[in-house]
């Protein structure tokens, strides 16, 4: 089985400052990281591997540096990745994002499934994973909470829906986005690290793609423009409820009545 | 020889703290009777909640004058039922007194009241940039009892334990004097260290009611290795080769594959790795990423070479998370796979550490009954349990004793002692008293009646 696993680059720190001025992220010492809910897919590929054997790709858009999560994701257990990286990409949308990975996925090759994680924790949108099943072709199932079986050609799969929890199959090859939380993912490994060398990534660009427009990348691809990133309020307001339990029970009684919450 | 709670002392009581702050008889929930081992059971006359170091001393001025015995209690989280009220009188209750009163950016200090939360604690200190780094398993167990017990944790091989964080505590006396001991100063060569005889007493000399605590600047990075060996005997055997290296790491703790699945069980969170035996793991922090990776990589290497099967990173939030949450819930979760057990709290020369673990499996194939363990390799303390599992009254009882008095004696032979960090309480004492003889348990009672000479803090505990 062929497996690809869409992953990410993200700021290491959930208390990523926005420069209030430019709205962009202040990123300047912040370490970063893989996304965290990638994590999840890679676990979910690397158990099929296990189960039915053939190998685990990866594929990330960024610049160059971003290949410290192809190389951390071949420390946990796969096999090879590809950065997809070139300034043309800079300054995407989700829909230049899904275009830009499709574009690329369609020059690394045939897969039987591609795996992502439900969203990053960056753009927290959760809509790159179908649109490239779109751009693809591709079926795709979103929320997955559990991978089950692959008999057959087909991918048979549980998704945990806003209510209800609903068992699918779906004909191979096929695109789903898992769930956060649905297992632990394998640490990477120190023994596998030390002997990485650089050739289990490959870099491509824009020059790489059959679709040579340039009008639909990065930031002229894009149909959505950022007008305005503020990061959201915090509400720090408290209000302390004193005196014995009846005057706190009064006290709070009232103070819902009053929010309306009852 | 004590007197009895009377309606006068309850109006009293309830005079000082307020009608609603005091229960008594009925409606103390059991929960007051016991600490988290539950062992050891005996329900108080009365229950105080207290909130500050007046209403404090005002309660031991009536419960002196009274000749009523007093039990301080935290959270109730200690192992060896030493805030148990054995004599029944007061049990006070510090988790009210709950405030950060202080960060001293200057004298790198936080002022705090006893009932703060481990927790708390640290997240404060890590919100402001700071460490403080005692880090007890047990999370939701007080400032004021981690004192009392001296508490270690993990990150002792590298930083020391609660003692060597305490700069200077507010105490109120068995007669109800309020006493500062110890000062925001680095150094103190002022006569007997009154705060360091307070620490460790187990509420036995004084009620301590405000602590100020020193801080260290929070490292930048730190990074966990989870190292994978065949068995438990060469994990155990690495830990002397990982101290030769003179790398220091935070912490190096081991765990078995039985124990982790407990954990997994208890906590319905799967574990990353449970492929093999047995597992050490350490933490390195340090300013920068390079000086951690450096440490890291000498040790992981090391680790390869005597025979580890890999060694698997934890550098991330969810990759701590998901390690150290199981850590942290191993006492749980022996607990709950088994009908009973009892815990030895060892501290054993860490280059003994090896030795003492092989004969506590000997000793379990000998007798025939479970004895898990898991704890802090790095500094010799173990934590090791005798479990009950299916056995009668009687069998239990036999085992249990011919376990403790073997452990306890091995651990002597090799130059240990008997508590690493959870304290003598009620449950250790005789075991404490054989392995110290008369006269140094002769100085501690005549400390003790220094402190307090009606015995009526918490008696029964430690050295009587």
């Amino acid at each position: 089985m062929k497996i690809l696993v869409c992953i990410k680059q993200v700021p290491g720190s959930s208390n990523v400052q926005v420069d209030p001025v430019t709205g962009v992220l202040i990123r300047s010492g912040i370490q970063n990281k893989m996304n965290p809910y990638d994590l999840y897919g890679i676990e979910v590929a690397l158990t099929l591997k296990e189960r039915y054997g053939g190998e685990v790709e990866l594929i990330t858009m960024g610049p160059p540096p971003a290949k410290a999560v192809i190389l951390e994701a071949v420390a946990m257990g796969a096999d090879r990745g590809t950065v997809l990286s070139d300034r043309k990409f800079a300054g995407a949308d989700v829909l230049a994002t899904a275009y830009t990975i499709s574009q690329g996925i369609k020059k690394c090759g045939e897969y039987d499934l591609i795996i992502c994680g439900k969203q990053t924790t960056d753009g927290d949108t959760a809509q790159v994973g179908a649109e490239v099943a779109e751009y693809l072709g591709l079926p795709n199932i979103s929320n997955v909470c559990s991978v089950d079986e692959v008999k057959d050609g087909r991918l048979y799969v549980t998704a945990a829906l806003d209510n209800k929890t609903v068992k699918e199959s779906v004909s191979l090859p096929c695109l789903i986005s898992v769930d956060g939380d649905i297992n632990t993912p394998r640490l990477p490994s120190y023994k596998v690290k030390r002997s990485l060398t650089d050739d289990v990534v490959s870099f491509l660009s824009f020059a790489d793609f059959s679709d040579q427009d340039p009008n639909h990348y990065g930031l002229n691809g894009s149909a959505t423009q950022v007008e305005r990133i503020f990061p959201p309020e915090k509400n720090t307001e408290k209000h302390t409820v004193s005196g014995n339990a009846d005057e706190q029970a009064a006290e709070l009684c009232a103070l819902i009545s009053k929010l309306k919450l009852i | 020889m004590y007197n009895k709670v009377l309606d006068t002392d309850i109006a009293a009581l309830k005079a000082i703290v307020g009608e609603f702050m005091v229960q008594v008889g009925d409606e103390i929930s059991e929960d007051y009777g016991h600490d988290e081992l539950g062992g050891i059971i005996s329900m108080p006359e009365v229950l105080v909640r207290a909130s500050s170091t007046e209403e404090i001393s005002a309660i031991m001025k009536h419960a002196y004058a009274r000749c009523i015995p007093v039990t301080v209690r935290g959270s109730g989280t200690g192992l060896v039922g030493a805030a148990v009220a054995l004599h029944g009188g007061i049990l006070l209750e510090t988790g009210r007194m709950n405030k950060i009163l202080e960060l001293d950016r200057e004298n790198l200090t936080v002022t705090v009241q006893p009932g703060v939360l481990l927790m708390e604690l640290a997240a404060f200190a890590e919100e402001n940039d700071f460490l403080y780094p005692p880090d007890p398993g047990e999370k939701s167990a007080t400032i004021g009892g981690n004192i009392s017990t001296n508490a270690g944790g993990m990150r002792a091989v590298k930083y020391g334990v609660t003692r060597d964080y305490v700069r200077a505590l507010t105490v109120v006396l068995p007669n109800g004097e309020i006493l500062n001991l110890g000062a925001k100063v680095a150094k103190n060569s002022s006569g007997y260290s009154l705060k360091d005889l307070i620490i460790g007493s187990e509420g036995t000399l004084a009620i301590i009611t405000e602590a100020v605590l020193k801080l260290v600047p929070l490292p930048k990075v730190s990074v966990s290795l989870l190292v994978p060996f065949p068995d438990m005997k060469s994990a155990i055997e690495a830990v002397p080769h990982i101290i030769r290296s003179k790398v220091i790491p935070t912490a190096i703790e081991y765990m078995s594959r039985d124990t982790i699945l407990f954990s997994e069980s208890y906590l319905g969170k799967k574990f990353p790795d449970t492929k093999n035996d047995a597992y050490i793991l350490l933490t390195f922090d340090g300013a920068t990423d390079a000086q951690v990776e450096a440490d890291m990589k000498i040790v992981a290497d090391l680790c390869l070479e005597i025979g580890a099967l890999d060694a698997y990173i934890v550098d991330t939030e969810e990759r701590k998370k998901s390690v150290w949450s199981a850590r942290g819930a191993f006492l749980e979760a022996i607990k709950a796979s088994t009908t009973e057990m009892d815990e030895c709290d060892v501290v054993v020369p860490v280059n003994k550490v090896d030795y003492f673990i092989k004969f506590t499996h000997a000793l379990a194939d000998e007798l025939g009954i479970r004895i898990p363990s898991f704890g802090h390799a790095g500094d010799g303390n173990l934590h090791i349990y005798v479990c009950r599992d299916g056995l009668d009254e009687e069998s239990w009882k036999k085992k249990l004793a011919e376990a403790f008095d073997r452990m306890y004696k091995t651990a002597e032979e090799i130059g240990g002692l008997v508590s690493g960090e959870h304290g003598i309480g009620y449950a250790k004492r005789e075991f404490l008293k054989r392995q110290y003889g008369e006269t140094p348990i002769a100085l501690m009672q005549g400390i003790k009646r220094a402190f307090d000479e009606k015995n009526i803090l918490n008696p029964g505990k430690i050295c009587y």
